[in-house]
């Protein structure tokens, strides 16, 4: 059972406070979308076998969203942070890249 | 014969003897006792039978890891079965009772399996159970089930009590053994916060036992082993920081340093209060498992006999309980340790007949036996134990032979000592990864492969023997090591302190000794058992290798080894040794099976906590609540809540309040307790522009004053819920949800609010349970409210679809005009601690109007008279609002909304998408739900063709016939055409397809 820090009310928090969200940071295609677009928005997801962002609400705490940096071979978790933002910031970026040189996600890296 | 010894006995008090009872017998212990001891002493030495071959079998181990010792223990409400005599703590009035034989234990017929054996190899059932197929149900299936499980379930509901039990802590040290107590006095002096948890009730592990055979070699800082626990456990309890508990087992560790333990409170003391048993649920930054080791059996013929034990647990019985196996006794060795037990035994006078040692020569310890003129025999075997229910005597012969006996000398007890493997469970269960330790023949903790917490760092720290630590010095210096780890660790520094001095006696090293013989014959290896309760032998894991199994998990589920209660704790490395020599491989090539929680089995009760009864899940009550109930509701659950289904009176069923309801609503006047009903404030400057993208109509053109009817989609276009949203002011909605709804649409509109819309100027608030609401309804709803005086609701002031504030009979309301019966209707809503006076108010003023209360059921008919979808009933997250001719609900004008792409996809836009239509049974009766319309033709798959189902039918005592709705392929475009539905109940229904709206259909009746 996993703990994530809420970075809205900066309590660690158990899994079972926690409702996952899926993977993070995807772009919303709207009505002018193509096909393609839009099916790889509903339906295609990462899965991959290492570094991860994903999404995470507080639902028995403050009720927040959240994002979250982490392995998800070995569950370290590089850092939390808001949901309020279209990528990871650059200090948990920066954390990622000392921890797994080389790292790369969805174009990120 | 198995008696209790005139010495020894270290946990047992000889003046408090304790009355109990097996089967039918009445047997005396001691107080300190296990009932494991307590029948030993009662020379009680066969305590079941095995689970396939219905083979006598007696108590092998001393703890957590025996096979066989299993009882059905208490009676009624408290029987539990498969609790291992081993670790149940005797204490008067106990009654325990054999499992898995019938008529009785000493005679079973089930035992005729065994003569049966060599027809039931590995893989038995795979094989036989196959063919023919019609043979399964009725032949085989009963039969397995049959002969399925151990143990009776109990019938009675448990009546003790559980609960679970939440702790943070620094370091939790699983085991209070020698390397348990070290280790946390080393962790506990950096000051971090310490749990020590025992599984058994005493602290000091087997050390105090083990030097029983060797004091004078044996010390702890110059001292003897038993002072040692005592000051590092005095010198534990005096720190504020730790805490001591024992009964407590470490069950599983998981992600993060999260640990399940499972305390046994009240099983030594059945009549206390208190819960009987606690879940304890831990967080731990750092784990440090001080968890021993687990000695292995030898593989030779015969060895499941009872009076066949593991020599470690022979010389616990003598130690700690006074109690000895047998008179004569064998000792089957390969290594230095099993001498202990003989010198033990011999030492309280019991007459070791025979050392047999698979080695060419021992140590120190074998030096100690031969001074005492035991007789010691090295590269010598057992061949085979000869007996019944009990051993009468062993054959010997050489250790490198076939099988071929050069002695044979009568005993009643043998003691066998294959090695120790490291309890390594807790280590693994999480990820841990293991090394192969060629020189001790175990797999130990690999550390440089942890289970990883959140900070990448490992944090469970093995420590002694279940590190791989065998002699006493290197025991105490790893607990010390770990420890400082777990400090550093935990508080960033680690104390100045040296890991205490020890000496114990120095071993000879073992040989891994895996068949004895080592090349035994077939009929020697088929009489040879790995896992004593699943019954599995040597020549089974040879079977599955040579039918090509080659991985340790496909051969455990093939053979059933390690499946039982135990889990393997005795059989596994001896089973995958037997197969990877079988393969030809390594064993560390093989590997082990994966080691899953709990270390032991934990008791359902302990799971479930206090969560049981009412307590299971809480209830959700509207204000009315009382009032339905001493009005006889018949209750139906709507999520946590509990809404009447009807309100049967004296005589009437349930079905005939529900016609009586419709028919009264629609004539006189209806009260529907409509407060579960979400109701989710939406404000804020973007508010209207918010619920553009929510619903799949126009809301921000909405007037103050003005409802509007709504539907809301997720992304994938599929309708999720549907509702009323009245306009309050400019920046204010408030959006009425399904019951089942309100909080996972308000969750959904705080995910786009918080993920996607971040900078839009909207806030929501759930305010379901602030406001009682009440629907009233039908043709002298107006009259009612106008005798209790108030505000203006009057057609011309209050039209329909339109909403205003003021007071109705004294009471502050809000009030929506409203329909979802196609009555002329009013939803009004007070504060909800004035729900039940209101409600009180329009039952008093209504019952010149004929007024009475209708539940759920009513409604139902009522809007579906109307042709009115229900979320659930028209929609299974599959269906768009589109199939339901809602396109009207659905604005053409806005650019985007949730949902709206996707109805743009191709499937969605299949002009053979079933739609919604109603249904008319030619014949009058009520439809099944869910029926499905079967169309001519076959698919691929040879299945009859559906071309649409029911999703909602009642009878309608309005029409005076069954009505329905349902979804049918192209419907819309097929009015008039019959259906078939061939019911589950055998016959065929016919129904022509027909508009939804059955009642009303100019709406006449809602807008007066």
């Amino acid at each position: 059972m996993l703990t994530l820090r809420c970075p809205v009310c900066g309590i660690d928090a158990d899994e079972t406070e926690l409702s996952p969200g899926g993977e993070a940071h995807l772009t919303r295609f709207g009505p002018d979308a193509s096909d393609d677009d839009f099916h790889d928005y509903l339906f295609t997801r990462e899965n991959p076998r290492g570094v991860h962002f994903e999404r995470w609400r507080h639902s028995y705490g403050c009720g927040k969203w959240f994002h979250a940096a982490r392995c998800t071979v070995t569950l370290e978790v590089f850092g939390t942070y808001s949901a309020q933002t279209t990528e990871p910031p650059a200090g948990i970026r920066a954390v990622i890249a000392e921890k797994r040189p080389g790292w790369s996600w969805r174009g990120l890296s | 014969m198995s008696t209790r010894l005139p010495t020894l006995g270290r946990l047992i008090d000889r003046s408090a003897p304790v009355k109990f009872r097996f089967n039918d017998r009445h047997m005396q212990g001691l107080q300190g006792d296990t009932l494991a001891s307590a029948l030993l002493a009662n020379d009680q030495m066969l305590v079941g039978r095995s689970f396939k071959y219905h083979r006598p079998r007696g108590i092998v181990a001393y703890g957590a890891e025996e096979p066989n010792a299993l009882v059905n223990l208490g009676h009624g409400a408290r029987l539990e079965p498969n609790q291992r005599a081993t670790t149940t703590e005797l204490f008067a009035g106990l009654r325990a009772t054999s499992q898995n034989h019938w008529p009785s234990l000493e005679f079973d017929i089930g035992a005729i399996n065994a003569r049966l054996s060599r027809f039931l190899p590995a893989g038995f059932y795979y094989k036989m159970f196959i063919h023919p197929r019609p043979l399964w149900k009725h032949v085989y299936e009963p039969f397995i089930r049959q002969s399925a499980g151990l143990g009776r379930a109990p019938r009675r509901a448990d009546a003790d009590r559980y609960e679970h039990f939440y702790h943070h802590t620094d370091v939790l040290v699983v085991g209070g053994g020698l390397a348990g107590l070290q280790a946390a006095l080393t962790a506990a002096q950096s000051g971090a916060r310490v749990l020590v948890i025992e599984q058994t009730a005493h602290w000091g592990g087997r050390a105090p036992v083990d030097v029983t055979a060797d004091p004078d070699r044996s010390h702890v800082n110059g001292k003897p082993v038993d002072t040692f626990v005592e000051q590092t456990l005095a010198a534990l309890r005096a720190m504020d920081n730790v805490t001591l508990r024992t009964r407590l087992m470490g069950a599983g560790v998981y992600d993060h340093g999260y640990v399940l333990g499972y305390e046994r409170l009240g099983d030594h003391i059945p009549d206390a209060d208190g819960p009987r048993h606690r879940l304890w649920r831990i967080r731990a930054r750092r784990i440090i498992t001080a968890t021993g080791a687990i000695e292995r059996p030898l593989s030779f013929a015969g060895n499941d006999l009872p009076g066949v034990m593991l020599a470690s647990a022979m010389r616990d019985y003598a130690v700690n309980h006074a109690v000895a196996a047998g008179r004569r006794v064998v000792v089957a060795t390969n290594n230095d340790d099993a001498y202990r037990t003989a010198i033990v035994l011999h030492d309280a006078g019991i007459e070791v007949v025979r050392i047999v040692d698979a080695r060419p020569a021992g140590g120190l310890l074998t030096d100690d036996a031969r001074a005492r003129g035991i007789r010691v025999e090295t590269d010598r075997a057992i061949v085979r134990v000869k007996g019944g229910r009990r051993v009468s005597k062993v054959q010997i012969g050489s250790q490198s032979g076939t099988g071929g006996a050069l002695d044979e000398v009568a005993c009643d007890a043998v003691a066998m000592s294959g090695g120790w493997s490291p309890v390594v469970h807790l280590w693994s269960h999480c990820g841990g990864k293991l090394l192969w330790d060629a020189a001790g023949a175990f797999f130990r903790p690999d550390p440089e492969r942890p289970p990883l917490g959140a900070d990448g760092a490992g944090f469970v720290l093995p420590a002694g023997a279940a590190n791989g630590e065998t002699d006493m010095a290197s025991v105490l210096r790893d607990a010390h090591a770990a420890g400082c780890a777990a400090a550093q660790a935990v508080a960033g520094t680690a104390p100045d302190t040296a890991a205490p001095e020890a000496a114990s006696t120095p071993e000879a090293p073992l040989d891994p000794v895996w068949l004895m013989p080592r090349n035994a014959r077939a009929d020697l290896r088929a009489k040879t058992w790995l896992d004593f309760q699943n019954d599995v032998k040597v020549s089974d894991v040879q079977l599955a290798a040579q039918e090509g199994y080659e991985s340790v998990e496909h051969t455990k589920r093939y053979t059933t080894l390690g499946m039982a209660t135990d889990q393997g704790k005795l059989s596994n490395i001896n089973g995958l040794a037997i197969l990877s020599d079988a393969l030809g491989q390594p064993i560390p090539a093989t590997g082990t099976t994966t080691f899953r929680p709990p270390y032991t089995p934990v008791s359902m009760g302990a799971i479930a906590g206090e969560a049981r009864g009412p307590v299971f899940q809480p209830l959700r009550r509207t204000p009315m609540h009382g009032w339905h109930a001493e009005n006889g509701a018949h209750w139906e659950p709507v999520g946590h809540w509990r809404r009447p289904y009807a309100y049967p009176r004296a005589g009437e069923s349930v079905h005939g309040a529900v016609m009586r309801e419709v028919t009264n609503t629609r004539a006189n006047l209806g009260l529907l307790d409509a407060s579960t009903l979400g109701k989710i404030v939406v404000k804020g400057p973007d508010a209207g522009r918010f619920l553009d993208m929510l619903y799949t109509n126009m809301m921000s053109t909405l007037k103050p004053g003005r409802c509007r009817y709504g539907l809301m989609c997720n992304e994938n276009g599929f309708l999720m819920d549907d509702g009323v949203v009245a306009r309050i002011d400019e920046n204010t909605f408030l959006c009425h949800t399904t019951t089942g709804g309100a909080d996972h649409i308000h969750a959904h509109m705080e995910e786009w609010l918080q993920t996607e819309w971040w900078d839009w100027k909207v806030h929501v608030a759930n305010v379901t349970e602030q406001y009682a609401q009440i629907a009233v309804v039908g043709p002298k709803a107006r009259q009612v409210l106008e005798k209790l005086g108030g505000m203006d609701v009057s057609a011309d002031k209050l039209p329909f679809m339109a909403w205003a504030d003021g007071t109705i009979g004294g009471f502050d309301c809000r009030v929506f005009r409203i329909s979802f019966s196609g009555e002329l209707s009013y939803e009004i809503a007070v504060p909800a601690g004035r729900g039940m006076a209101f409600w009180q108010a329009l039952v008093d003023a209504g019952a010149d109007f004929g007024a009475m209360p209708y539940g759920t059921e009513a409604l139902h008919i009522m809007r579906a008279e109307k042709g009115f979808i229900m979320i659930g009933d028209e929609t299974d997250g599959t269906v768009i609002p589109q199939d339901l001719g809602l396109d009207w609900a659905i604005s053409r004008k806005k650019a985007d909304y949730l949902g709206k792409r996707a109805q743009q996809r191709r499937h969605m836009v299949d002009p053979d998408r079933w739609k919604l239509v109603g249904l008319e049974t030619i014949d009058g009766s009520v439809l099944p739900d869910g029926a499905y319309a079967v169309g001519s033709g076959r698919n691929a798959n040879r299945q009859a063709v559906t071309e649409g189902r029911v999703t909602s039918t009642y009878h309608s005592p309005t029409l005076g016939r069954g009505i329905a709705m349902g979804l049918v392929r192209g419907g819309p475009d097929r009015m008039g055409e019959v259906l078939t539905f061939p019911g589950t109940d055998g016959k065929i229904y016919k129904a022509r397809i027909v508009d939804p709206v059955f009642f009303d259909k100019n709406g006449d009746k809602q807008n007066v």
